[in-house]
């Protein structure tokens, strides 16, 4: 996509977003950017990308960036020289610890950090500073996975590899969109259902673009799924399809939870009548599930973001466990992880209820760890799991907080509490490759610049446990340091420099492959005390690689196939969920639930898929989805707009009716923020009810309220630097090719516009008003490119954004290109419309007029138009869009009659 | 034998009415048409683009002479017709004997208005209007001669622009604070001042000419405000006037103009007046395209058809000093109407179409006139325009929703 000079070299590195972890290849351009293309021989993706990483080459300007620490004075932010924000941050962080204890001061961390950053930061909490105040943002995602697993096998162990997906004969997704969250490991899902005929069966209380390839689509009640799994069990128990010596061996508490069970959802009725569900389509999960040995149990946020996400995780795994499906080719449960280092966290044991390498705090494993590190005052019990760590700092508990590579103001539910939290700490420091976001805009009072992607170096695990390195490809922008680096010159400021004395990340690695094998003897499963004595060369070199990596031992690619599990007994146990019920109640008030999750080209907050114009093409607004039938009820107009009420806050979002949403259900984006939307914070309208196990938060069943908002005007900006919009405004940011784009609705003054625009414009202006149509629009121009842009117009009719946002693009328009600019309209009257595909750029009515001349599937439609080539995620809209529109023929026969 | 039919003036309205007439009623009447310029007729509003040198003099011809002659038309070009006998059906012509006439059309046209104002008759000052008028201009500007162009209107601006394309250094004088007042808005003369003034002319606005200085020749002209500009010609482009002279000797009735019905006939029968000579219904129009309806008319009337003119909606459609302009209808906008506007100086465009009660009412167009027509048509038409207003300002569109 971007031409590159052959002689600049290739590196291999790996994706920064999902879980998935795919390979990728990037070429600097030798201008600050890099081309980019999927590694073919990584085995998580062969060679494929998704809408996502294909657009990475669109992310690495360095316009946002934060180049130098920073600390805050009596007159805002100013750059200072690093040791001076170093010594700053030790001598503030002693200082509290001197005052308040070790449980005054916190770490937030984010799975997007490398396993080496991870690890210094765990060590220096934990074993220096005396608290496990260590908590991530991975308690957000995949907590209730780690709980559920150590409750179950005795250690955080994932059980199977990718390859069982491509062996499997039964796919069961269950709370998981990976069409659009993981889409390259869908996609090699769908080949073996296309190749080897594997069934999906998708459970999820949203028809969402997984249930389109689907054979048993289950749209349960939100909360339900334990009921389900529950009934599952009992059917295994009832049709004969347990393995009893599996059971008999390798495992406790079956008899006692399929008891449970049998009270939960003691029939194929009695599990349609929890559930929501036709007993019919139970009985055929059942049926299909119970005959199909192969079976895959996939889950990701549905199950995870639940105050009973560890009870669900258990209700699945009982079910492999009670047939022993796990650990063989084709079978297993598998958690589906949202980050690209969530599991690297988790083997550093960078969360506040572990304590290092899959220990935790028994006292040996307290001993053992302070041993190793050598540490002046280790932490001997668990920290504060991320909801109740920001309760501690509204409480005023918590002093300090260092947040690393995340966004905790947008991300965490109750997100106005959180903002409200920060502004109490004494000390905030941020370690981030931003200069802005709703974090640092709450007010740090040490910013210090981390390297990014593409710049840091290091080793991140996907959800296979499968260790890659992530490699640099250009030069770190500004004075960015890696963040093992930052944190182990605190270390040494506090005192510690033979603990933190590193060199390289590779440095840190080894002693962390160390840790793991530190008195393992396969007491313990995570180990890669193999890589503990790589050379530098090697560590640069390393091909990636599946743990366990036992030092002297032949690889084992699965676990738990013959038991061992990492129990005191190395049995495995079944746990039996509680009642499945959602915390919050609706009320007359509040009749709803909020549902929250992923789109398909954005990822967490944006700060990164954000500044690829690609991507902010699909979706560019912060949106509602609801259901016809509610829509109706509450008299919601479909592209209209929705305020959105919960107990903790309320958001503004364009209303998307649709049959995909369930009854009483609304969804919500979780990707906007304050500094890309006015009223599309979701996190501030999310509970903060966690998991008593897993301390995650349910993100997904918010009792809530949904009413119609009236704009009188809707209308677009585009601009080529970010802008100051009129007070009073609902808008939303996109980065467009060329500058930024904003979305707004206004029930303001039409004629506040003109003066607005032409304090910011050129001299060179072209406008066009109509104040009785409610129309005002107007461009201007450097040379012959547009400067700015601005389209105002009744609710129902601003223009069409994408003719302009082409015309934006261009350097230059031409006569009769500028005449038509201001009627919004191209000028050869064909604007392709809204983006489906990503990768290629391709509309939907380019890919209308397509189907409607006769490309009838996606394949067709690639063929003339690329879409759908690359990432394959925009498949099921396409196939949506083939069932919508007629064919030709079809057409001149309904003219006909 | 056919009826004598003597049409006086040979301008752009006799023209078009021999042209329709040899349509409508082939062989009913013998024509003869008397001029007082010695030459074939020519399209008059092209004679700043003679000027400009962007067109030969007889470049601007309407007709060839073949033409006339295919037609049987007889052409006494360079004769003065000097009274009509209505009784004797008679014209009296100087130097010449006189003509008689079963029917009479009187298409004199106008006359350029000299301002009395000391020094007005001087050597060097000049009016333009005719083909002679332009070739004193021609050889003005050959001379880079300073030339003050009084009158800001459609006239003015010509002479302005072709003057200034040969080669003169010129000031136009306008009394009013805009230009062409009575066919474009405000904004639309100021846009139009900046694009004549990107030519090189000096353009004063509300400057009042008070008298022209000089002993034998023009040497200044002073305003009222006492400004002096220099000047070594004069050119008074500030007004017309229906040439009614001889319909008044005559004893027909006249206002301004010629009064006429709406068959074009005066108040003697058989005798009828079009073009900018004519008053209809009290209007009397500057203008081109009316005098083309009335001729259309007028001929049919004259062949027997039923025919009547009910007055024409004025448009201006024309290159004002390289500038297209275009402005029709009420495109200042009345009480109780609202406007559609598009301003891009840059281009010189700017554009207004006025409307009221759902339907276009006015238009204005500077610089881009390629839909004029259109929005004229709109407004005679008086279409409603709720279905296409959004688009309407950028090019034309259906006015029917498409069949469903």
């Amino acid at each position: 996509m971007t031409t590159v000079d052959p002689k600049l070299r290739t590196v291999r590195t790996a994706c920064p977003y999902c879980g998935v972890g795919c390979g990728v290849l990037a070429t600097p351009d030798g201008s600050g950017g890099a081309a980019i293309s999927g590694d073919p021989a990584h085995p998580a993706n062969l060679g494929r990308l998704c809408s996502k990483g294909s657009a990475l080459g669109e992310t690495l300007g360095l316009e946002s960036r934060l180049l130098y620490p920073m600390v805050r004075c009596k007159h805002g932010m100013e750059r200072v020289a690093w040791s001076d924000a170093l010594d700053h941050v030790a001598n503030r962080l002693k200082h509290i610890v001197a005052r308040d204890g070790e449980d005054a001061v916190a770490f937030y961390l984010s799975g997007q950090m490398l396993t080496e950053d991870y690890y210094v930061a765990n060590k220096l909490m934990k074993g220096f500073l005396g608290s496990a105040n260590v908590d991530t943002n991975s308690r957000l995602c995949m907590a209730s996975s780690v709980a559920g697993h150590r409750r179950a096998f005795g250690a955080d162990t994932v059980p199977g590899t990718y390859e069982d997906l491509d062996q499997a004969d039964l796919l069961v997704f269950v709370g998981s969109n990976a069409a659009w969250c993981h889409p390259v490991l869908y996609q090699r899902m769908l080949a073996n259902k296309q190749n080897r005929g594997a069934k999906f069966v998708v459970i999820d209380p949203r028809r969402t673009d997984t249930s389109s390839e689907a054979d048993l689509f289950l749209g349960l009640k939100p909360g339900t799924d334990s009921a389900l799994f529950s009934g599952l069990l009992v059917h295994l128990a009832d049709s004969g399809a347990l393995d009893r010596d599996y059971i008999a061996d390798h495992t406790a508490g079956f008899d006692e939870t399929l008891a449970r069970a049998r009270n939960l959802a003691g029939s194929a009725g009695a599990t349609a009548l929890a559930t929501g569900l036709s007993e019919a389509d139970v009985a055929a999960f059942f049926k299909l599930f119970s005959e199909t040995p192969k079976v895959v149990t996939l889950y990701s946020q549905g199950v995870n973001q639940s105050a009973q996400g560890t009870d669900k995780v258990n209700a699945i795994i009982n079910c492999h466990l009670a047939a022993a499906r796990i650990g063989k080719p084709g079978m297993g449960p598998f958690s589906l992880t949202g980050q690209p280092n969530a599991m690297g966290g988790r083997e550093v044991g960078g969360l506040a209820n572990q304590l290092a390498a899959h220990m935790g705090f028994t006292p040996p494993d307290i001993d053992r760890v302070r041993r190793f590190w050598k540490a002046s005052d280790i932490a001997t019990h668990e920290g504060l799991k991320a909801v109740a760590m920001f309760e501690a700092i509204a409480r005023g508990q918590i002093k300090a907080l260092w947040v690393i590579g995340t966004n905790p103001a947008v991300s965490l539910p109750d997100a106005d509490l959180v903002r409200a939290a920060l502004k109490k700490l004494e000390l905030f420091v941020v370690s981030e490759n931003v200069r802005s976001n709703d974090t640092v805009d709450v007010g740090a009072h040490v910013l210090l610049p981390a390297q990014a992607w593409g710049e840091k170096s290091g080793t991140v695990t996907n959800s296979e446990r499968r260790i890659s390195r992530q490699r640099a490809f250009m030069a770190p922008a500004g004075e960015a340091k890696p963040d093992w680096w930052i944190l182990s010159e605190v270390g040494k400021r506090l005192g510690h420099a033979a603990a933190f004395n590193y060199t390289s990340a590779a440095d840190v690695f080894r002693e962390h492959a160390a840790l793991s094998a530190f008195e393992n003897d396969g007491s313990r499963d995570f180990d890669i005390g193999g890589l503990a004595t790589l050379s530098d060369e090697e560590y640069d070199t390393m091909a990636p690689v599946q743990w366990p990596v036992r030092a002297g031992k032949p690889p084992s690619p699965r676990f738990f196939a013959d038991g061992a599990f990492y129990t005191n007994d190395r049995k495995a146990r079944f746990v039996a969920p509680e009642v499945p019920a959602l915390r919050g109640e609706t009320t007359a008030a509040r009749p709803l639930r909020l549902n929250t999750g992923r789109i398909r080209d954005q990822w967490h907050t944006m700060t990164r898929t954000g500044l690829s114009p690609r991507l902010g093409a699909h979706l560019p607004e912060p949106f509602v989805e609801v259901h016809p039938d509610d829509a109706l009820r509450y008299g919601l107009m479909h592209d209209g707009f929705a305020k959105v009420t919960t107990e903790h806050g309320q958001c503004i979002l364009k209303v998307v009716v649709s049959e995909r949403q369930q009854r009483g259900m609304l969804f919500a984006p979780i990707h906007w923020n304050a500094t890309n939307s006015s009223h599309g914070r979701v996190g501030a309208l999310v509970a903060s009810h966690t998991d008593p196990f897993s301390g995650q938060p349910e993100a997904k069943a918010t009792p809530a309220a949904i009413s119609p908002y009236e704009y009188v005007f809707r209308g677009f900006i585009l601009s080529r630097t970010e802008l100051t919009l009129p007070p009073n405004l609902w808008w939303a940011r996109a980065t467009v090719p060329g500058g930024f784009g904003y979305l707004f609705a206004d029930n303001g003054d039409l004629m506040r516009w003109p003066g607005w625009f032409k304090a910011r414009a050129t001299d060179d202006v072209a406008d066009y008003m109509d104040v009785g149509g409610g129309v005002y629009r107007a461009a201007c121009f450097d040379r012959d490119r547009i400067a700015t842009s601005v389209f105002v117009g009744p609710g129902h009719d601003a223009g069409d954004w994408n003719v302009v946002k082409t015309m934006f693009a261009a350097d230059r328009l031409d006569d009769e290109q500028r005449r038509m600019l201001l009627s919004g309209r191209a000028p050869d009257g064909a604007s392709g419309g809204p983006i489906v595909c990503a990768c290629f750029g391709v509309g939907r009515d380019t890919i209308c007029d397509a189907i409607a001349s006769g490309a009838r599937t996606p394949a067709a439609i690639g063929a003339q138009l690329k879409a759908g080539t690359n990432c394959g995620s925009c498949i099921p809209e396409m196939k949506r869009l083939i069932a919508q529109t007629p064919a030709q023929a079809d057409v001149s026969v309904k003219v006909a009659s | 034998m056919s009826e004598p039919l003597v049409i006086v003036g040979n301008g752009m309205a006799a023209a078009k009415l021999v042209e329709e007439l040899s349509q409508t009623a082939l062989g009913r009447y013998a024509i003869a048409v008397i001029g007082e310029e010695p030459r074939l007729a020519y399209n008059r509003v092209l004679l700043s683009s003679v000027l400009a040198g962007e067109a030969a003099s007889h470049e601007i011809e309407l007709k060839p002479a073949e033409w006339w002659r295919a037609r049987g038309v007889t052409l006494k070009y360079g004769a003065r017709v000097t009274g009509i006998d209505v009784g004797r059906r008679e014209l009296t012509i100087e130097n010449d004997e006189n003509v008689a006439f079963s029917r009479l059309v009187l298409a004199t046209g106008s006359l350029p208005l000299r301002l009395p104002v000391p020094g007005s008759d001087l050597p060097g000052v000049h009016t333009f209007r005719d083909s002679r008028d332009t070739d004193v201009l021609l050889s003005l500007a050959a001379k880079k001669s300073r030339v003050v162009v009084v009158g800001g209107g459609l006239l003015g601006l010509e002479a302005a622009y072709g003057l200034a394309r040969a080669g003169a250094q010129v000031t136009l004088l306008h009394l009013m604070d805009r230009l062409m007042e009575r066919q474009l808005d405000v904004t639309a003369a100021a846009l139009l001042k900046v694009l004549v003034e990107r030519k090189g002319i000096e353009v004063l606005l509300q400057a009042s000419t008070a008298a022209i200085h000089g002993e034998a020749l023009v040497e200044s002209v002073e305003l009222a405000d006492g400004r002096r500009i220099a000047a070594d010609a004069v050119i008074f482009a500030a007004g017309i006037k229906p040439n009614i002279v001889l319909a008044r000797e005559a004893g027909l009735a006249v206002n301004r103009g010629i009064a006429v019905d709406d068959v074009m006939q005066t108040s003697a029968p058989g005798i009828f007046a079009l073009g900018e000579c004519a008053e209809h219904r009290g209007t009397c129009y500057g203008l081109v395209e009316p005098a083309y309806e009335q001729a259309r008319v007028l001929a049919r009337h004259l062949a027997g058809r039923k025919a009547a003119y009910s007055g024409s909606v004025v448009s201006t459609n024309l290159k004002v000093s390289g500038v297209a302009v275009f402005s029709a209808g009420d495109f200042i906008g009345a009480e109780g109407s609202e406007a559609i506007v598009l301003n891009d100086v840059r281009r010189g465009i700017y554009k207004k179409l006025v409307i009221a009660d759902g339907r276009l009412t006015g238009a204005v167009l500077i610089g881009d006139t390629q839909d004029a027509l259109w929005y004229r048509d709109l407004i005679r038409s008086r279409e409603p325009i709720a279905s296409i207003r959004t688009e309407m300002m950028f090019g034309r569109v259906g006015t029917r929703p498409k069949a469903a």
